[in-house]
């Protein structure tokens, strides 16, 4: 319970890191909400008069503190922009997005497990396994979501690029068009843990116990379930978890090109757009998200191995 | 194996609960697995049954949507569709009456008298009076609202009435030719609060909803003064990646998609025709007058001869694209004075003579500062480095956002040269050349001829149509010979439209009008 306990404060802290950082960056960064809402209509004086407007004439400590409170109240400020308030822009993304980077894990998961277990050992074509796998690590979200685009969408017309389906009136559609999505988010992530899981797994084969057990009698498939896997897996469940910041930054890229409303385009034109109250939103949720899935790995490793529960006891 | 069959089929049923389940919590979830529904999303095209389109647009309307509030370009363009002032602009550049049904200009050509017409009506149902165009005047006039943009012209209105309900007089303090143009401002409702989410005009489309980054949905307004949209519904998605652009056109969930370019108009295949217009923007490598070398005419001349334009379209834009050689482009075909537009052939030998001239025979470095994201605008920059190198000038790209390029570039005047297109606001002359006069605050250039101020200046005192073009063309001449610029061409606009679709019209403004765009 108290590792739980602190697990979540360090959360906190980092979240409030993070939105100290996010907020610290932007004020860093050429232009502002009154450049970006004024454009080319800009003139010292409409700029200075906007500036006090929106308050951005404050210092930096004053307007962190202000959007920290209203952030604790439940207020999460009014877009400078859309003129309307952030929550009411971004709810309806949030599901969006959390629904497409949770499809990505569990894509990588569900992939990349089976395929490294079942590589680990193998050796023939084994220059070819690799070849296809540092492929697949070297291709860029992007470039894989335009791919499978063409070859889904515009060939096969399995899905309608630039359509995402209601997911009300056909879930079955939202669904095919999402799973698209996150298999381009997922790919390179997908090679990477095949790789690794491989690895891991044949170091472990190698150890004594192993070559032991081996020995003894018992099948080899039988100890690589019972024992090996077990041993393997703490370091990928680690290594999985930080996938989710890796799946969280494809996104961005992954919802341009499939026309995905999620946070990840939203965060891109908030930025460019210097609409703090919306970037500071967005940057925290995504953050939390983040820190989440590592907490929740730190968990899952704590279960598997007990050794980490009982170091966190004393 | 049954074990592994089982744990894959419980991991499979996890992920379609988990899928379904997170989210916003919207009602009754069932997942169903993914075959039993039969009948697909697919690229058969619902649109074909219904009179509405989907139209592909590169950026969000993502600010107020107030038409009095500053507007970008691409929110400018879209809600025209929405909004209309006592006249408003025709294809041919003409203004025509819009809720004015006629005016009258008093002897002294200082007082118009507005006659409006009859039973016009808001999108909320509001019948528009004289009180709402003289709030909406003032508004614009007075600025005292945050974020409204100021009409400058409007500042010389000395008298502003409503007669009775449907007249308006406007009196202003000297006669100007150009002050109709400005009454091409938004009518909207006096009174009305909620224009910065959900605007309400007078124009053939009314506003329905605007879900942030992903769409804009204008629906026909059936009690328009006018004639009607013939489209129901259009929707307006927003796709700001150019593959994504092309890809929702090819599988046909967008029908009509405009600025693209030829490169991505070439891969569109048959279902598709190209509409042809122009972007009206005056884009041009634009030198800080004030910045060494650049201080100094002879450099700007030489930059000038070696640049050569022709090669700039057929390398970066396919041979599109209309020459220009002042800061006018064709489609204002009254004040477009072409002989300017080859004032500075190609030559190089002539560049490198002028530089030597300005003491700079081994040439020198400059820098090229270009918002990264006009696609259009860095193929540019990258022929010209090309092309001043064989001049011996050595021109190094800075990539820059665009938020930064307003601030550090427009704004704060600091930098040697940038490649950008400047537009119109309105369709006036004095809407492009007033930008250069020395003490305008949007003179980013920092020009300074004292011939011109003085020709504008007398421009715009001027009554006479004919001399006050002769004018504005002298302004013309004088940024051509002064180099004030190293001016390019006006982008071709290319719209993709599907084919069983037509109505598409070009204005020399930037606008796209949806109100004539019907299935044939």
């Amino acid at each position: 319970m108290r590792y739980i306990l602190r697990r979540m404060a360090a959360l906190l802290a980092t979240m409030l890191l993070v939105s100290l950082l996010a907020f610290i960056a932007f004020d860093l960064i050429s232009g502002d909400a009154a450049t970006a809402m004024l454009g080319t209509e800009a003139t010292e004086e409409s700029l200075a008069a906007l500036r006090a407007e929106l308050g951005l004439d404050r210092p930096l400590p004053v307007r962190y503190g202000e959007w920290l409170a209203g952030f604790f109240t439940g207020d999460m400020g009014t877009s400078q922009n859309y003129h309307q308030p952030v929550w009411e822009l971004l709810a309806p993304k949030v599901g969006v997005t959390l629904r497409l980077s949770l499809l990505s894990f569990l894509l990588i998961t569900a992939v990349s497990i089976p395929m490294g277990l079942w590589s680990a050992g193998r050796t023939r074509g084994e220059g070819l396994r690799t070849g296809l796998n540092q492929l697949c690590m070297a291709v860029p979200p992007f470039f894989t979501g335009i791919l499978l685009s063409w070859v889904f969408g515009i060939v096969l017309k399995w899905f309608t690029p630039g359509q995402l389906p209601d997911r009300a009136a056909d879930p079955a559609g939202a669904f095919r068009y999402l799973l698209f999505a996150a298999g381009a988010i997922a790919l390179p992530r997908v090679a990477m843990t095949v790789r690794m899981l491989r690895g891991v797994v044949n170091d472990e084969m190698r150890k004594d116990y192993v070559r032991t057990a081996i020995s003894r009698g018992n099948d080899r498939a039988g100890v690589l379930r019972r024992h090996v896997l077990k041993n393997a897996l703490a370091p990928v469940v680690t290594f999985l978890a930080q996938t989710m910041a890796e799946i969280v930054a494809g996104s961005i890229v992954v919802e341009q090109v499939f026309a995905i409303p999620g946070l990840g385009r939203m965060l891109v034109t908030s930025i460019s757009n210097r609409d703090y109250p919306v970037v500071q939103a967005i940057v925290v949720i995504l953050a939390f998200w983040v820190v989440l899935a590592g907490t929740a790995a730190d968990l899952i490793n704590a279960r598997i191995d007990p050794r980490l529960r009982l170091g966190d006891g004393a | 194996m049954k074990r592994k069959l089982l744990a894959l089929l419980l991991l499979a049923s996890l992920l379609g609960a988990v899928l379904s389940g997170c989210g916003d919590g919207s009602a009754a979830q069932a997942p169903e697995d993914g075959q039993t529904n039969g009948s697909t999303a697919g690229a058969a095209s619902p649109e074909t049954l219904k009179n509405e389109i989907t139209v592909g647009i590169a950026q969000d309307l993502d600010n107020s949507l107030d038409p009095h509030k500053t507007m970008k370009a691409g929110t400018r363009e879209v809600m025209f569709n929405v909004f209309e002032g006592l006249v408003k602009p025709a294809p041919n550049g003409d203004l025509i009456p819009a809720i004015a049904e006629d005016y009258t200009v008093s002897e002294d050509h200082r007082t118009y008298t507005f006659t409006l017409r009859e039973g016009v009506r808001f999108h909320n149902g509001d019948t528009v009076t004289a009180e709402d165009v003289v709030y909406s005047i003032q508004r614009c006039a007075s600025a005292d609202e945050t974020g409204i943009v100021p009409v400058e012209a409007f500042s010389s209105i000395t008298e502003l009435t409503a007669a009775d309900e449907r007249t308006v007089a406007i009196t202003i303090s000297e006669p100007s030719n150009e002050f109709l143009s400005y009454l091409t401002t938004a009518v909207i409702p006096a009174d009305y609060t909620e224009q910065d989410t959900a605007p309400v005009g007078t124009g053939p489309f009314k506003f329905i909803s605007r879900a942030a980054q992903d769409n804009i949905v204008l629906e026909r307004f059936e009690d328009y003064w006018g004639e009607p949209a013939k489209l129901d519904r259009v929707t307006l998605k927003i796709m700001e990646n150019a593959d994504s652009i092309l890809m929702s056109l090819q599988s046909g969930a967008v029908d009509l998609c405009a600025h693209l370019t030829s490169i991505q108009t070439a891969q569109l295949g048959d279902d598709f025709y190209i509409a042809e217009g122009t972007m009206n923007l005056v884009q041009a490598l634009y030198l800080n007058n004030a910045e060494k070398p650049f201080d100094d005419v002879r450099v700007r001349q030489a930059l000038c001869y070696a640049v050569d334009r022709e090669q700039i379209l057929d390398l970066a834009f396919d041979g599109y694209g209309a020459l220009i050689g002042s800061s006018m482009y064709p489609a204002f075909s009254k004040y477009f004075d072409e002989s300017l537009t080859n004032y500075y052939p190609h030559d190089v030998e002539k560049a490198k003579a002028l530089l030597a001239d300005a003491g700079y025979p081994d040439g020198f470095s400059m820098t090229i500062t270009v918002p990264s994201n006009y696609q259009p605008h860095m193929d540019t920059a990258q022929v010209i480095v090309e092309q001043l190198r064989e001049a011996g000038v050595s021109a190094e790209i800075v990539p820059i956002e665009w938020e930064s390029w307003v601030n550090d570039v427009y704004v704060g005047r600091q930098f040697q040269s940038t490649v950008v297109g400047v537009d119109a606001s309105n369709m006036t002359a004095r809407a492009l050349l007033e930008r250069f006069t020395s003490d305008y605050g949007k003179n980013f250039i920092n020009y300074n001829s004292p011939a011109y101020d003085a020709l504008f200046q007398q421009a715009i005192a001027s009554y006479d149509d004919a001399e006050q073009t002769a004018l504005y063309k002298e302004m013309e001449a004088d940024l051509t010979q002064n180099a004030a610029n190293v001016y390019i061409q006006d982008l071709a606009d290319l719209v993709a439209v599907r084919k069983g679709l037509e109505g598409v019209t070009f204005y020399p403004i930037y606008v796209l009008d949806l109100a004539n765009v019907h299935f044939s």
